[in-house]
């Protein structure tokens, strides 16, 4: 399935061979590529990450490949974006490196797990799968939701969420102050989420954005404003661990590929932002839900169709 | 590759070596245009030529053999509603890179036992599994290894022209795609009458990255971990130089 686009590419206008990847690719493919998801996180404030390795092997980049690479890349995207949040007063540090202490081991877990699944040949199908799993629930959720928002802009006087509510996890101990986050909670639930998305960003090459920003409001209940800062501040150290654990175990990072995307990817973010800016909250997350079911929907009919040939091959270390 | 833009000079080189050659009673000879392919930045496939001369009439074969490399065949079956890798061979000495050209048919040229002996065509690669494979699997996996190299156009899907100038000289082209395996190959020829192979030579050839490919690719096999940390640290600025032009918006 992965090699949809990766035959017969016509029109190609000025070819680079990536040296890990080992094949060759138009630069400007993926010099649109980077733009177009960087335009898509700037539009949505999403790393994009969830659409860039997917979009990575349809145009021919081997699956492990594309997922170290999308982690290099999110590196720098993820400076740049905190970088501007920085200079607004909307990071949260204390949560920030809370957060990554959980992400670090993460990682640590998802690196491991990501060359045994390589190993046994099953690493395509966990990524597809998990993909599917993670794009079509959040896809869901976040029509609902925009849906409902939608709904209740025409029909004004709506049911009011409250302003503070207890669950379960307020029991948990090694309660800790977040000052910034004007919060008291348990320190083992943003570590608890760190690593739950660590896990994930090594296997997928993602920064988990997606779904770290939800959870953070509405898990943690952390306020909006501080939230796509925080989000990336963790992110960065998360991306750049698994960066150095592919590069070290897999030997899988694409450092050319990486940067391509990236200088395409901060044009897009720019021009993306501005863009946001135009559109109602609600409308952008029925856009991006929409989206996110797209290619959800894609990976999941892939999953089910009888492949052209049922062979494939894998060559070993020489 | 200077010298492949010149490839009729080669072969007026060849001829004058092919009758000194024939002098000493030398039934082959035969030389590449060049010894190395060079993947560079903007590679997209190479061909280099094959020329040589025979000592009088005969038919010439040309087997061009990649590196030995160890590959697993994994057979996709339906599970659950979803197509999942379940069976797997691995195989031990697999040609990563395998093309055959010939001045006639291979049938026509050769006995099948000389050709099996000589390892000529799909047939007799005597590719082995690594491991005890079971039995009845291992033709289907190894059609399917064959087909998939195919595919890839790492494996050759029709015989190759060797073509003959008067009946002493000839020349091939040999055609590598971008995704042309790294190593060093090795290019047999024999020379054949009435059947059987009469003399035969085996010339090298290096394919390689050179430059800026060769270098990224070195740095990352052999210091990973560096390689790794210089990657986040080539992130890190690119992404804070492209924040400066938008600070204070």
């Amino acid at each position: 399935m992965w090699d949809l686009f990766a035959e017969g590419r016509p029109g190609r206008i000025m070819d680079i061979y990536l040296p890990i990847a080992e094949v060759s690719l138009d630069v400007f493919v993926l010099l649109g590529l980077g733009a177009v998801v960087g335009f898509l996180s700037g539009v949505f404030g999403v790393g994009g990450g969830f659409l860039l390795t997917p979009l990575l092997i349809f145009i021919g980049v081997p699956p492990a490949v594309a997922v170290a690479s999308s982690a290099n890349q999110l590196v720098g995207a993820s400076v740049s974006g905190v970088l501007a949040h920085w200079r607004r007063g909307n990071v949260d540090f204390k949560m920030g490196f809370v957060l990554l202490g959980g992400g670090l081991a993460g990682s640590l877990l998802g690196v491991w797990l990501f060359s045994l699944l390589k190993r046994i040949g099953q690493i395509e199908l966990t990524i597809s799968i998990l993909y599917v799993l993670l794009l079509g629930t959040l896809g869901a959720l976040m029509m609902v939701e925009s849906a409902r928002a939608l709904w209740r802009v025409r029909r004004p006087g709506g049911a009011r969420r409250r302003l503070h509510q207890h669950y379960w996890v307020h029991g948990l101990p090694l309660k800790t102050r977040f000052r910034h986050s004007k919060l008291y909670i348990s320190a083992l639930l943003p570590v608890g989420l760190g690593f739950a998305v660590g896990v994930l960003s090594a296997i997928l090459g993602i920064g988990g954005g997606f779904i770290m920003v939800p959870a953070m409001i509405y898990m943690l209940g952390m306020p909006t404003a501080v939230v796509p800062g925080t989000s990336l501040l963790q992110i960065i150290f998360v991306a750049a661990n698994v960066t150095v654990l592919q590069a070290y175990s897999n030997r899988t990072v694409d450092a050319m590929l990486a940067l391509l995307l990236l200088v395409g990817g901060v044009v897009g973010a720019q021009i993306g932002s501005r863009f946001g800016t135009r559109l109602r909250g609600e409308q952008l997350r029925f856009l991006l839900a929409l989206m996110v079911l797209a290619v959800a929907a894609k990976l999941a009919y892939d999953l089910t169709i009888r492949p052209a040939d049922l062979y494939s091959i894998a060559p070993d270390k020489e | 590759m200077r010298l492949f833009r010149r490839p009729l000079a080669s072969v007026v080189l060849a001829a004058a070596l092919g009758w000194a050659a024939s002098a000493t009673a030398e039934p082959l000879v035969a030389d590449l245009t060049s010894h190395l392919v060079a993947i560079t930045t903007g590679f997209t496939g190479a061909s280099v030529v094959l020329f040589g001369a025979t000592d009088g009439p005969g038919d010439v074969v040309v087997v061009v053999r990649g590196p030995e490399r160890e590959m697993t065949v994994r057979r996709k079956s339906k599970i659950l509603g979803i197509w999942a890798n379940t069976r797997s061979v691995t195989f031990a000495n697999v040609p990563s890179f395998y093309e055959l050209a010939a001045s006639r048919p291979i049938e026509e040229v050769l006995a099948p036992d000389t050709a099996a002996l000589y390892r000529i065509g799909f047939g007799n690669l005597k590719i082995q599994p690594l491991s005890p494979a079971r039995p009845d699997l291992v033709p289907t996996f190894t059609a399917a290894l064959i087909r998939t190299q195919q595919r890839n156009a790492l494996f050759a899907t029709a015989l190759g022209k060797v073509s003959f100038l008067g009946d002493r000289l000839f020349r091939a082209t040999i055609a590598f795609p971008a995704n042309v395996p790294t190593g060093t190959y090795l290019i047999e020829v024999f020379l054949i009458r009435n059947r059987e192979v009469v003399s035969g030579q085996t010339t090298p050839l290096v394919v390689s990255k050179v430059g800026v490919d060769a270098a990224v690719f070195d740095f990352a096999s052999r210091q990973s971990v560096i390689y790794g940390l210089v990657a986040v640290l080539t992130a890190v600025v690119a992404g804070w130089l492209a924040s400066v032009p938008f600070r204070g918006i």
